[in-house]
């Protein structure tokens, strides 16, 4: 478990939680178990990180929340991605291939 | 970023909602995850409990939200306030003690500003004032008209150049009641060139000028329209008296408008071209009659150096081509609104001067705040403590002392400010002069409360930082452990100590400066003014306003002397033009007997001029030095060609070397008339108590058959009883005669009005700074008692005297109170040399002064110690030892 990266950047954090409510609207343990899943278990995001990002994202716009019933039948708050938080995505996206890209060639020159 | 705006308004505003929404999440997350662990096949308590450590505490996990969310910074805040103000209520005693030292500390600075402002930084109240200048000479602000009319045509910078003359009261008959009133009377393109609207009616206009008295209209202002006309709309085209001659009222000046000098509000305007007709004197056919003032507003785009050299390129004219009168003329710009520089030079020293001492007043009461925040602190400690132990971060604490000290700071400057607002609307309404309508307008702008809320957020800065030492190093484990009273070394130097030193500095600066400054009063009350006021009654009348003129006006003169010293009881009575040290006084140059070439550059002096009757000498209490008085027979003599003169011991010794040459000498003056000087009298004042001695010329006043009179009568009855026999006996002469009759002292208050002005303020700021050292000095020494009073009990019992407890408890604070006396003593003899432009013969190497100083900070400590000390003296060892 102590291996595992928890401590995120907050930027790649954003990244990752915008990719996970891609998909579906989401709540907030979903989109933790969507972190986990896409990144094949190499993440695991804590909630003391999570729902301080997605309040943030949710002043920003980025996203929108409702209350709605879960597959179990049990309320819970979904978070969904607007249109401001699409292009939030494609700019992160972009950035961070930008970034690897970098990285790779200085990491490779060496 | 509105999404961004909404949300800080819905936390704000809706904050228990927005909990309650994150409480729900959080709970909904909560059971999300126990389902989950159920799901795995755990039993349901074992899955809740699975599920709360996941999710790293509910709480936790709401405080880390809440610390992103918008508008978070104001909420600490608001909650901040709500505590500062809870703890403030909490010691009243010292709450109201801050509060009053910072509303008196900006209050001062409030009123001083707001002085400064209205006097020298705002321009005055016409439209684009910014670029209205007054044109000047070097020294007297006056032109003459030719100048004035040159100066206009050639110039090349100035949109307009406007010219005023400000006269003397002129007589005004609307038809019944003939009453007073000071008129300025201005060139025709004057409201043209300042850019004012009429409010009723039409301004004349430079095209209503066809030569000398051409244009006999009058516009009023609109307190004078409202005050004699009741505001009458009628009034349009009716005609009154001016000086018995006749003009039309065209219109009414707007409200807002008060003319251009500051302090003179003119109650009507006249043409210039009439003043011919208003004072029966044509004082615009001469170039080196200068009585004008001139205004000018800049083109666009030129700047003021611009404009000097294009005047001065036009003085190159003027003094090539009128070199007997204009050699070397010069010009320079000032600010309008106090006479050019002639006002506005000193009035800008002293109020800059003022200024930084209110300034120091802000700053001592800032050292004075920050040792009692400082001591505060230290009485805090445990809670400081307490809440550091229990995790709250040291930046949480500050900004929790910086806020409370805000508070405090906000409230005294409200409080000031409303008091100096008050101050400012009475000084506003002020006529310090009972005749002469001269008023302050130092109404308080938005400048002002500006200027306030800044003083108010840097003070509670200032002295809100000083603790911060002391929490950054408190180690609460230490405080809780020995107690807040824990002894800190009363021998070693603290903040505080240095604080005070700096507070009793700063006082003893104001307090010096202020005794300066009233000890100059009270030097320039007692000096010689070449004549005695005491016993003197004055009769000021206007014989033109009367309807004399040429030499009815001489015969009226005598016929009135004589009538006066008829009356039981006068000693002597003498007439004069006008009075030394009154508003007027005419000066010009005199010339060497044997120069021919009347330039300025050949004068002899620059000699004051009065036109005086033989019995004013006795009268007035003028000594003669040598020589003889002027006698009525003098006259006789062809007076024309070589005029009989008394001069004053200055005159003679800068233009004959000395009093025995004098007698019998000639001098030449202006218009190239010869005078032989008959008398030397003592040197007296003449414009103002703090002036270089001047020359004088005193001539006979059947030369000059001028309107103005003023006669000068003394006499050993009381003085209400001596008025209603002059006016008695003047009246019986002509019942229309209007008199002013009052004694000289009174007359004296123009002279003395600067250095009252400047002791009263200078008095009001060392009291402060005397009362800010006397809080600061008992503040200390009352903390130093009370927290070494069980100390002083343990002494007592083991046998201390009463010197020794003193010695103890109250030796540390006097020893701070000296340094700071003979520091501040030092600063505040440098600083003084300001104060002697303005007060007579300040200087602070007056043994007075000094020993005032001194006594002054001696009685400042006894009052501060009095009860700090009685507090000491009655320590009680078993009282004391059982409360602990």
């Amino acid at each position: 478990m102590s291996e595992k990266r928890t401590d995120l950047l907050r930027g790649t954090l954003d990244l990752l939680i915008l990719r996970a409510l891609n998909l579906e609207p989401l709540h907030g343990v979903g989109i933790s178990r969507r972190i986990t899943q896409i990144t094949k278990g190499a993440f695991e995001v804590s909630f003391g990180s999570l729902f301080p990002s997605l309040h943030r994202m949710e002043e920003k716009g980025w996203v929108e929340a409702e209350w709605r019933a879960s597959e179990n039948n049990r309320r819970a708050k979904y978070y969904r991605l607007t249109a401001l938080g699409r292009a939030q995505l494609k700019a992160e996206e972009r950035e961070w291939n930008q970034v690897v890209k970098i990285m790779t060639a200085a990491v490779e020159s060496a | 970023m509105p999404g961004r705006i909404v949300s800080l308004f819905r936390n704000l505003l809706r904050r228990n909602s927005v909990e309650q929404a994150l409480n729900d999440e959080l709970q909904s997350s909560v059971e999300l995850l126990t389902e989950e662990k159920i799901e795995e096949g755990l039993p349901p308590s074992e899955a809740r409990r699975r599920a709360l450590i996941e999710l790293g505490g509910v709480e936790q996990v709401r405080t880390k939200v809440a610390e992103i969310r918008s508008g978070r910074l104001l909420e600490d805040f608001a909650a901040d306030l709500r505590f500062a103000f809870r703890t403030l209520k909490k010691s009243p005693g010292f709450a109201l003690t801050a509060i009053v030292t910072l509303a008196l500390g900006i209050g001062a600075n409030a009123v001083v500003f707001s002085v400064l402002n209205a006097l020298i930084l705002r321009p005055i109240n016409v439209p684009k004032g910014e670029n209205l200048y007054t044109v000047q000479p070097p020294g007297p602000p006056t032109l003459s008209y030719l100048d004035y009319v040159d100066l206009r045509d050639r110039n090349r910078t100035f949109e307009g150049l406007a010219a005023y003359h400000i006269s003397g009261a002129v007589g005004v008959d609307t038809g019944g009641n003939p009453s007073t009133a000071w008129p300025c009377m201005a060139s025709g393109n004057y409201f043209d060139v300042l850019g004012i609207q009429p409010y009723l009616g039409r301004f004349f206009h430079a095209s209503d000028e066809k030569g000398i008295n051409s244009a006999p209209y009058v516009v009023l202002s609109y307190e004078y329209w409202h005050g004699h006309f009741h505001d009458d709309a009628s009034v349009l085209g009716r005609t009154v008296g001016i000086n018995k001659n006749q003009f039309t009222i065209i219109g009414v000046a707007p409200p807002t408008f008060r003319g251009t000098e500051l302090f003179f509000a003119p109650a009507i305007w006249i043409p210039l071209v009439e003043q011919p007709t208003v004072e029966d004197y044509n004082g615009l056919q001469f170039r080196s009659m200068h009585n004008l003032f001139v205004v000018g507003r800049l083109r666009p785009r030129v700047a003021p150096t611009q404009a000097v050299a294009d005047l001065n390129a036009v003085g190159a004219w003027l003094s090539k081509t009128y070199p007997a009168d204009d050699e070397g003329i010069q010009f320079k710009l000032a600010h309008p609104g106090l006479l050019g520089d002639a006002v506005g030079a000193p009035a800008r020293r002293f109020m800059a001067g003022l200024m930084l001492l209110a300034g120091l007043i802000l700053l001592a009461a800032c050292a004075n705040l920050g040792s009692l925040f400082a001591a505060r602190a230290a009485d805090r400690a445990r809670e400081m403590a307490l809440r550091l132990a229990l995790g709250s971060r040291r930046g949480r604490i500050l900004r929790q002392l910086l806020t409370e000290a805000l508070l405090v700071s906000l409230a005294g400057g409200a409080i000031g400010l409303s008091g100096s607002v008050g101050i400012l609307n009475v000084l506003s309404t002020w006529h310090p002069l009972s005749d002469i309508p001269i008023s302050v307008p130092v109404n308080p702008d938005l400048r002002t409360y500006v200027v306030a809320l800044l003083l108010a957020v840097v003070s509670a800065l200032l002295f809100g930082v000083v603790p911060v030492r002391q929490v950054l190093r408190a180690d609460p484990w230490q405080v809780i452990r020995s107690g807040a009273s824990g002894a800190r070394g009363m021998g070693r130097i603290t903040l505080r100590d240095l604080l005070l030193v700096v507070q009793v500095a700063i006082c003893a600066v104001l307090v010096t400066s202020s005794l300066v400054a009233v000890r100059g009063l009270v030097r320039s009350l007692q000096s010689n003014f070449g004549f005695l006021p005491q016993n003197v009654t004055l009769v000021e009348t206007n014989l033109r306003m009367a309807g004399y003129a040429g030499n009815h006006i001489s015969e009226m003169q005598r016929r009135m002397l004589d009538a006066v010293s008829s009356i039981p009881g006068v000693s002597a009575v003498g007439y004069a033009d006008e009075l030394p040290l009154s508003l007027g006084g005419d000066d010009d140059f005199v010339y060497s007997d044997n120069v021919t070439d009347f330039r300025p550059t050949n004068y002899a002096a620059d000699s004051m001029f009065y036109y005086i009757s033989p019995g004013y000498l006795d009268a007035a209490g003028t000594r003669l030095l040598a020589g003889r008085n002027l006698t009525l027979n003098d006259e006789h003599d062809d007076f024309k060609v070589l005029r009989k003169v008394l001069v004053n011991r200055q005159f003679a010794l800068r233009v004959f070397g000395s009093v025995d040459k004098a007698i019998g000498g000639h001098f030449k003056y202006w218009g190239g008339f010869r005078a032989e000087v008959v008398g030397v009298v003592e040197d007296g004042k003449y414009r103002t108590l703090t002036e270089d001695q001047q020359p004088a010329a005193f001539f006979s006043f059947l030369q000059l058959n001028g309107s103005p009179t003023c006669l000068v009568v003394r006499s050993g009855r009381n003085p209400g009883e001596i008025a209603g026999a002059l006016e008695a006996a003047l009246h019986g002469l002509d019942s229309g005669l209007p008199l002013t009759i009052k004694p000289w002292s009174a007359e004296l208050d123009w002279a003395l009005f600067a250095p009252r002005v400047a002791a009263v303020a200078l008095g009001v700021l060392g009291l402060l700074g005397a009362m800010l050292a006397v809080t600061g000095v008992f503040g200390l020494a009352s903390y130093v008692v009370s927290r070494r009073l069980r100390e002083l009990g343990i002494r007592v019992a083991l046998g201390a005297g009463k010197r020794e407890v003193l010695r103890t408890s109250l030796g540390h604070a006097c020893s701070l109170l000296l340094i700071g006396s003979v520091a501040g003593l030092a600063l505040g003899v440098a600083a003084s040399r300001v104060l002697s432009h303005i007060v007579y013969q300040a200087t602070p190497k007056d043994p007075m002064v000094l020993g005032g100083v001194v006594a002054a900070m001696f009685l400042i400590g006894l009052v501060a110690s009095w009860i700090p000390a009685r507090r000491a003296l009655a320590a009680d060892p078993l009282l004391l030892l059982r409360e602990e």
